[in-house]
This record gives structure tokens, sequence and C-alpha cells, in this order.
């Protein structure tokens, strides 16, 4: 009785704070400046690719070609939209299928490695992706990348229409899209098949003897977080219109894990909070104090100040905090936590 | 037709002497702390601007700058050690990703310094020293320094590693840290070591090759994409195979770029490591014993 009282109590909160978090998500682009907006684009966007990459290192692998097989979905869906004339939307719905088919395809060399190797293994497939971009100017366009790709079709729904060329109306686009695929991840990672992910992880060699077939659950992973990354990179270029190889070079790579390391990769969360925060440092901070070359400075210490002194990331802050505030209610269940989620590979 | 290719055969020989040294670097350092360092191309590239400040700026002689380059990085070598390496003992990701952040820092650093454009240095040796009694075929002076400064330093850390008490204690440490220990070998001390060694070997590299590459703040990308292939085709762990695979590399890299383009080239060479990495992990060298 006691406990249900207290499980309802905290759904009350949760679908509360949920309702709150979207009227703030809504209302926000109508809060802020027109770079800001288009910059809150380019987060929402981010948010899909840091949690599609937590998906990945569920498994206990960290890849440096995951900007690369985003870059895949982009590359994709402006093909098949501009060469070919697909529709827009499920062009990009394509893209990110090619981008899970190319994934499928690297998992037989890559998952012959782990750990380092496969860090490695992982950074050369995608340089020779990229490096095919920009060697074939057919189809690719060369190092210049593609030009003006069909941008999002206007929606007609009675008298009125909605148009995406404005950031506005596009991040709600993203918002929406972003939103279903998180709540895919969310539902993925908390099913048998999730619980499966963290077994292969922690435990391969007693998952292997309990007649779980890892190779298959790590290429599971991989193709799924793939396929988001693929979603993100056609969301980016339809909405850019423009894209070329030096987007998804390995800088940007560098940036996706600072994001993930610096939130945390424990909760589903954790990456969410990264991005959001070095975001904000980003753009409202060092953009306001007008410090363009320092950038890579301050996001080198602070990855640097990240893996020396908070090794478990900003989401390891919420539990403390939350005890902090709410001591009465310390029975809530904690499940998310998992033990030992620093970052690291034996 | 010949004579192209005994050209192109004296251009992979300089690569291979320069890979050389920068991959040694890399697999010394690794051998004894399990740490790959990303931030290896930033030592490189960091030893070309000593020699833009001092020499093409400051106009002090040449070999003046690449030992000041060569001192100056072994110590940022022991600041690296102490500062980021140690922390993250027993955590090779965790190695390499304080590297990352360190990469991101000196590529920063430098671009405030220095500017993001390119820096002009004029090579003091131009000289062209013609080879095998062709006019065609020539090597300028430069280029021949890096060579034979490639032979005499690795030479010197071989003679070093294999005859001298201390080098015995880093290859000891680098099969075993804890039976090393146990023997009264410092790791700490032994880790410092290799750390020098191997920023100021990349920094050396850096400040030969100052007059005749491209020297901006991003440099150290290309060659530390290809180090990778090279100690990855080598065997991790192992010196001789880093020397062997830097000559394979070199040649096959020159060859294609020289035949065919450098986007292939480039593409052959991590094509290479693929296939390394897929079906001989360990790569074409490597055995158990590490450094």
């Amino acid at each position: 009785m006691h406990s249900g009282a207290a499980s309802s109590r905290s759904l009350t909160w949760a679908v509360a704070g949920f309702v709150l978090l979207y009227a703030v998500l809504v209302a926000l682009p109508h809060l802020i400046s027109f770079s800001q907006k288009e910059i809150l684009v380019f987060l929402m966007i981010n948010v899909l690719l840091v949690v599609s990459y937590r998906l990945l290192t569920l498994t206990g692998e960290w890849s440096l070609g995951h900007v690369v097989i985003m870059g895949v979905g982009a590359y994709g869906s402006a093909l098949y939209s501009k060469a070919v004339g697909i529709p827009v939307p499920l062009a990009m719905l394509l893209g990110a299928c090619t981008a899970a088919a190319v994934a499928f395809v690297l998992s037989f060399p890559l998952f012959r490695m782990k750990g380092f190797y496969f860090l490695i293994g992982s950074f050369a497939a995608g340089e020779i992706i990229r490096l095919l971009w920009k060697r074939f100017r057919e189809p690719f366009g060369g190092p210049k990348g593609l030009k003006l790709l069909p941008s999002f079709p206007d929606v007609q729904i009675g008298e009125l229409t909605i148009a995406f060329f404005d950031p506005v109306t596009y991040y709600y686009l993203c918002l929406v899209v972003v939103s279903l695929s998180l709540l895919i991840l969310y539902r993925l990672e908390r099913s048998r098949v999730g619980l499966t992910f963290h077994a292969v992880h922690w435990q391969d060699r007693l998952a292997e003897a309990v007649g779980v077939n890892t190779w298959r659950y790590r290429t599971l992973a991989f193709v799924v977080a793939s396929f988001f990354a693929g979603l993100a990179g056609a969301l980016l270029a339809h909405y850019l219109t423009t894209i070329n190889p030096n987007q998804f070079d390995v800088e940007q790579m560098v940036f996706v894990l600072i994001w993930v390391i610096v939130g945390g990769t424990a909760t589903f969360y954790g990456p969410i909070l990264g991005v959001v925060a070095l975001t904000i440092v980003n753009e409202v901070v060092l953009r306001q104090m007008g410090v363009d070359q320092a950038r890579p400075l301050i996001y080198g210490t602070i990855l640097i100040a990240t893996m020396l002194f908070l090794p478990s990331g900003l989401e390891s802050l919420v539990p403390k905090l939350r005890t902090l505030f709410v001591r009465n209610t310390q029975k809530s269940t904690s499940a998310e936590a998992r033990p030992g989620a620093e970052l690291r590979t034996d | 037709m010949v004579e192209l290719i005994l050209q192109t055969v004296v251009n992979a020989v300089y690569a291979a002497s320069f890979m050389a040294l920068i991959a040694v670097g890399l697999v010394l350092i690794f051998g004894v702390m399990g740490v790959i360092n990303f931030a290896h191309g930033e030592l490189y590239m960091l030893g070309a601007y000593t020699v833009v400040y001092l020499y093409a700026d400051n106009e002090l002689p040449f070999y003046l700058a690449v030992v000041v380059s060569l001192i100056l990085l072994g110590l940022l070598g022991a600041v690296m050690e102490r500062g980021l390496f140690r922390p993250m003992r027993g955590n090779p990701l965790g190695g390499l990703i304080v590297s990352i952040g360190l990469l991101l820092i000196l590529q920063a650093l430098v671009t405030m310094g220095f500017g993001v454009r390119m820096e002009h240095v004029p090579s003091p040796y131009q000289v062209p020293i013609a080879l095998f009694g062709l006019e065609s075929v020539s090597i300028p002076a430069q280029r021949l320094i890096l060579i034979v400064a490639a032979v005499v330093l690795l030479g010197g850390l071989w003679i070093f590693l294999r005859r001298t008490r201390l080098g015995w204690a880093m290859r000891a440490c680098a099969q075993d840290p804890e039976a090393a220990a146990l023997q009264g070998i410092s790791i700490n001390q032994t880790a410092r070591l290799a750390m020098c060694i191997g920023a100021a070997l990349a920094g050396v590299a850096g400040a030969l090759t100052a007059p005749l590459v491209r020297t901006f703040p991003y440099m150290g990308h290309s060659v530390i994409v290809a180090a990778f292939i090279v100690i990855i085709v080598g065997g991790i762990g192992s010196l001789e195979g880093a020397i062997i695979a830097a000559i394979l590399y070199a040649f096959v890299h020159t060859f294609v770029t020289t035949f065919v383009d450098g986007v292939i080239a480039d593409i052959v060479g991590l094509v290479l490591m693929m296939l390394v990495l897929v079906i001989r992990p360990t790569g074409l060298f490597g055995t158990k014993e590490r450094a």
C-alpha cells in the first residue's frame, strides 16, 4: 500500500514534469533571438545524435565513426530526394535506413574487434567513407559536397499552410521526430533486448555462457544507433540544404565524444544533459564573450577536467542534488543508476 | 620512367624516416604506459612551431631551434605524463580521451599565438643533391638531414633499450609493470622517460620538416592518421614492427600518390589498416612482448 501510493505520487510528478518540459520546449523558440533559433534546431538534432550514440555505448563499444554514419543518412537522404526525386519525408527515412544498412555491412569487420581496436577500426571505416565522398564528384559532389537540396515540403492542414524553411517550424518538426525517436530508444533500452545490451557489456562471457549471441546484440545496437544517427543527419541535410564531407569529420566526432562524456552514459538523460549544458556554455557564454579562437581551448579543458574530477559526468550530480532537496522521498526508486558507469574498457 | 621510379623511391625513403620518428614515439608511449596518445600529431606541430618562432621569426640558427624543440617537447612530455596520463593509469580509453582534450588545447593555443594561416619557413639547406649520377633524381639536403637524423636517433634509442640498465628497466616495465616494480624499478620514472623520448622524437620530426611541409595549427591531423595506420599494421607494441610498417606504408602511400592520386593513397592506407585489424589484430610483427 505504502509503496503503491509513493509510486503513483512519483508517476504524477513525472507526468507533471513532462508537461512542464514540453510547455517550455514549445514556448522556447518564441523567447529567443533568430540566431538562437537556428542553434535550437541544431541542438535538437544533436540530442538525437548523442542519445543514439549512447545506445551503441550500452554494449561497451565506443565508436569514432558515428558522425560519418550520420553523414551517410544526410548524403543518402540528399541523393534520394535530389537525384532520384523521392519526396523529402520518405527520403529522410530511406537515408536513415541506408545508414543502418551501411552499419550492418560494417559490423562484419568491426565486431571482430573490441575496445581500443574497435575505436580505431570504426575511425578507419568512417574515414574511408568520408574520403569516398571527397574523391567521387559523381554522385557525392566531391569536396564541395551537395548543394541546393530540396527542403521539407509545406504541409497543408485545411486552410493552414505550414512552411518549413522557417527555423521555428523546422524546430517543431525536429521536436516531434526527435521525441518519437527518443521514446523508441527509451522503450528499447527498457525492454528485454535493452537488458541484454547491458549484459553484453558488463558480463559478456556469462551472457555467452547462458546462450546469448553477443555478436548479434552488438550488431543490433550498432544498426539501431546508426539508423537514428542517419535520421539526425537527414534532418540536418534538409535544414541546411547543403552538405559537404568536412561537416562529418573527426573534429565533429570529438565534439560528440565531449558531449557524451561530460554528460555521462549511465543514464538515458546523461548525454542530453551534456549536449544541452555545453551548447548553452558555447552559445550563450562564449559567444557573448567573443572568444571564438579560444573555444577549443575551453572545450579541451572541460573534457580533461571531467575525466579527472567528474569521471561519471554531469548525470552523477543529479542523484546528489535529488537527495539534497528531497530528503523525505528518499524511498523513490533510482533504478536508472548503474554501478561503475564511468568510461573505461578493460 | 626509370628516373621517376627512382625519384619516387627516394621520396618514399624520406617519408619512411619521417613516419618512423613519429610512430616509434607513439609505440614507446603505448608500450610503457598502455595509452594511445592522440595528441602526438600536435607534439609534432609544436616542434614545427618552435622552428617557426626561433628560426623564421627570430633568426636564430636552424640547428639551435631544432635542439630547443627537442628539449622543450621532452619537457612537455614529462608534464603530460604527470598531469594527464598518470591519473588515468589502468584506464586506456580514459588516457586516449584526455589526450584528445590536450589536442584541442594545443591547437587553440597555437592558433591564438600565431594565427590559423600557414607559416612560411625558408629552408636553410636547399641545395638539391643529385643521386645515382642522374640529373633528374635528386634530394634536397633538408630531406637528407631528416633521414640521417632518423637513423641516428632511432639507432641510439635501440642501443639505449638493449644495452643500458635504464633501457632494460623500460622494457621490463612494458612487459610486466608489477614484476618490474617488485624488482625496484620505478614505474612513474620509466613512464616519464618514455613520454619524454616519445614527445622529443615527435618534436624533432616537426622541427626538421617545418621548412618542407605546410606549417599550420592543424598539421598534426594527417600525421596522426598515418601514424595510427603504421602502428596498427606494425603491431601496436612493437618498435621494430613500427619501423618496418613505416617503411611499408611510406612506399605504398608515396607510390600510389605519384601514380594514382593522393586521396586514393589515403584510402589504400586505411584499407590496409582495416585488413590488418580484421585478419591479424596483433599486427604484422606484434608479439606478446611490447616495446
